[in-house]
């Protein structure tokens, strides 16, 4: 018996490796042209925001300690100064730094310990960089009142101040556009009730209004429940604001003859919105968003400054800063506003890059 | 403007009574402080009410031009919230026409010498300016006291302010709101000098910039008559929503550096749970802000003889 025939496969030329990685390419060289036209204050805000959010992301590697160890014996402790390793002594590294003493406990004084070394390592023990015993710390930035470290509790805030602006914005960004595209489609009475709504919610206080509803969030809360209800809250006042904006784009798409074309071969109204009204407002709404985010970083701050946000021991660049609100420890401990600078210069990337990105998208500046 | 007022405090007041827990409730931790005084209290204050009911009490009292008794105080809340709302204003005023003093003439300078030097630092430092929190401003300010000695590190006013004479209570309020004010100052300045800049620049090319100088006017009436007055325009409007966002930071920045203006009142009310209070503070929050927006619409018509109410109130 023979075998049956093998079924004849189709001659198919493999893709060519141009066809094959074509759009990549393509890609590839716009990010690149971008880069290449962008200002530099743009380029260093996307390296900023780059770093930033690999401390979010790969926190426990960036990090040298555990947040949350307490080194009781160092409380409040200066960064340590570094220093050169002696050619003799490369085998531990490059750096090291005196360990720190507690002169005097009362006033938290402290002196560099001469009589040893502690060796810092890049890429040791799965950090980017440490001691190499996490018994004998190096504090970067210093120590907080607990003796945690303040750097590492400062990549693990990350976490919390560079997620907030994101997940804030996509729960506005989609009620906004949702609601937004739909009341300037239908127009009239709905349109009407809905702005009026929104104008309610534009002329809150809002900061005042997000201190009475913080008090909601109950204390005992998980860090992570905290993070998603501040965000909701903050989301839930300043939807309306984009809501409007965009109501008044899709308001003027309405008479447009693309749309017109849809509504005469019969589209219904959810797909109009959903084929013809939303893509055309999504590039603008995509800056808006982004120029918002630096907002929620800032919300979650203050709430989290006055002790109303993310509650220790979890870390965010608010709840650290909170520790310089007593005048005392902003005199004698002045790197506890460390976290601040962190703070101004997220918002600062986030503010360069949107004024960037609103300047290219903007159709008065093309050439 | 009724309707408004009343969404945003029924929303408040929801909010607060979906915390767990009351006012009462910390007092019952107290092992002197019986059940039976602890439901007494509950119904003197009214919070063993359904909530529709006691905003319905509450709108009804402050129909009436009584906000009721702070829990936490025992006084009465609207001669509290006006002893702290005077200071939150006078700060919020005191620093908005600081920042206008500083922006304005900076916006002109750098926007009549485009793209010069002077032009690129100034943006770019507004740029910084904008980014730069004001509470993280505020702690700046307090280490800068603390450094020179010369300004008070926080607070209203002096330990001694009570045994002082008129002129020098004076003196030591001014003392004591200089850095407040310019911290908010520079907050708000830096986006106003942008503004500015901007508007200049596109009036500057308006057609009715060129007829007034084809017409022979000096270069300074061309500026002052005709460029700033146009420019000036949207400042006005802008002003009532500044006003709104001076007392958020506001807020913040009486937290810092512990001032004694509404926003820390509301931020201590809200901790303690203290109803009364907490929903006073955001009623006059509401208040100031809409008497903000009316007195930027008056101004508006008052600068702008294009605009009248008519118009506002079509748009």
């Amino acid at each position: 018996m023979s075998a049956l025939p093998r079924p004849v496969q189709p001659e198919v030329a493999p893709p060519s490796d141009s066809r094959r990685f074509e759009g990549a390419r393509r890609f590839a060289s716009g990010v690149a042209n971008e880069w290449h036209m962008a200002p530099w204050t743009a380029r260093a805000a996307v390296l900023v925001l780059t770093i930033f959010y690999l401390f979010a992301v790969a926190s426990p590697v960036i990090a040298p300690y555990d947040p949350a160890r307490q080194y009781r014996q160092l409380p409040d402790c200066p960064p340590m100064r570094l220093h050169l390793n002696a050619a003799a002594e490369r085998h531990h590294g490059w750096l090291f730094a005196y360990p720190m003493r507690l002169a005097d406990p009362l006033t938290r004084e402290y002196v560099e310990d001469r009589s040893h070394k502690t060796f810092i390592r890049l890429f040791y023990r799965g950090h980017l960089f440490t001691t190499e015993s996490a018994d004998e710390p190096y504090f970067f930035l210093g120590s907080e009142a607990l003796g945690r470290d303040l750097f590492s509790r400062i990549v693990y805030g990350a976490r919390v101040s560079m997620f907030i602006g994101l997940v804030g914005v996509a729960i506005s960004f989609s009620l906004g556009i949702g609601v937004g595209a739909f009341s300037g489609l239908v127009g009239g009475t709905t349109d009407n009730l809905i702005m009026r709504l929104c104008e309610i919610e534009m002329s809150l206080p809002s900061f005042y209004f997000l201190l009475a509803l913080a008090a909601v969030i109950p204390s005992g809360m998980s860090p992570v429940a905290t993070f998603f209800m501040i965000v909701a809250i903050m989301s839930f006042i300043s939807w309306a604001g984009f809501a409007r904006v965009i109501r008044g784009m899709s308001a003027s798409i309405r008479s447009a003859a693309f749309v017109e074309a849809g509504r005469a071969l019969g589209g219904s109204r959810a797909r109009l919105l959903a084929r013809h009204i939303i893509p055309s407002v999504l590039g603008f709404a995509a800056v808006n968003a982004s120029l918002s985010i630096p907002g929620y970083i800032l919300g979650e701050s203050a709430l989290s400054l006055l002790g109303l946000g993310i509650q220790e021991p979890a870390a965010s660049w608010g709840n650290l800063l909170s520790q310089a609100m007593d005048p005392q420890n902003l005199e004698h401990y002045p790197w506890v506003m460390i976290p601040g600078v962190f703070i101004s210069i997220a918002v600062m990337a986030f503010n360069f890059l949107g004024d960037h990105l609103r300047d290219r998208l903007d159709p008065s500046n093309l050439r | 403007m009724m309707p408004l007022i009343v969404g945003i405090t029924f929303i408040s007041f929801a909010a607060m009574s979906l915390v767990p827990g009351n006012f009462v409730s910390s007092l019952a931790l107290d092992p002197h402080i019986s059940p039976a005084v602890i439901k007494q209290m509950e119904a003197e204050f009214g919070l063993d009410q359904p909530l529709l009911i006691r905003y319905i009490r509450w709108l009804w009292e402050v129909m009436h031009l009584n906000l009721g008794v702070s829990l936490a105080y025992r006084v009465n809340v609207i001669s509290l919230i006006g002893s702290r709302a005077v200071n939150t204003v006078i700060l919020a005023v005191a620093s908005m026409l600081l920042s206008w003093v500083m922006a304005i003439p900076i916006g002109v300078v750098v926007a009549v010498r485009q793209n010069s030097v002077l032009d690129r630092v100034l943006s770019f430092a507004s740029f910084l300016g904008m980014s730069v929190p004001a509470f993280f401003l505020a702690f700046l300010a307090m280490d800068f006291a603390l450094w020179s000695g010369r300004f008070p590190v926080g607070g209203s006013f002096s330990p001694d302010y009570a045994s002082l004479d008129a002129a020098s209570k004076v003196a030591d309020r001014f003392n004591h709101l200089i850095l407040p004010a310019l911290v908010l100052g520079l907050a708000g300045m830096a986006s106003l000098m942008r503004l500015m800049r901007s508007q200049i620049l596109e009036i500057r090319n308006a057609d009715f910039v060129r007829t007034a100088r084809a017409k022979g006017l000096p270069e300074r009436v061309v500026m002052f008559k005709h460029v700033l007055r146009n420019a000036l325009n949207p400042f006005v409007t802008i002003a009532g929503y500044s006003l709104a966002d001076l007392l958020g930071g506001a807020a913040l920045v009486e937290a810092v550096m512990n001032l004694q203006g509404l926003g820390l009142l509301l931020l201590n009310a809200v901790r303690s749970l203290d109803v009364p209070l907490v929903m006073g503070s955001v009623l006059t929050g509401t208040v100031l802000l809409l008497i903000g927006n009316l007195l930027a619409d008056i101004a508006l018509v008052a600068v702008d003889p294009r605009v009248d109410f008519a118009t506002l109130a079509a748009e």
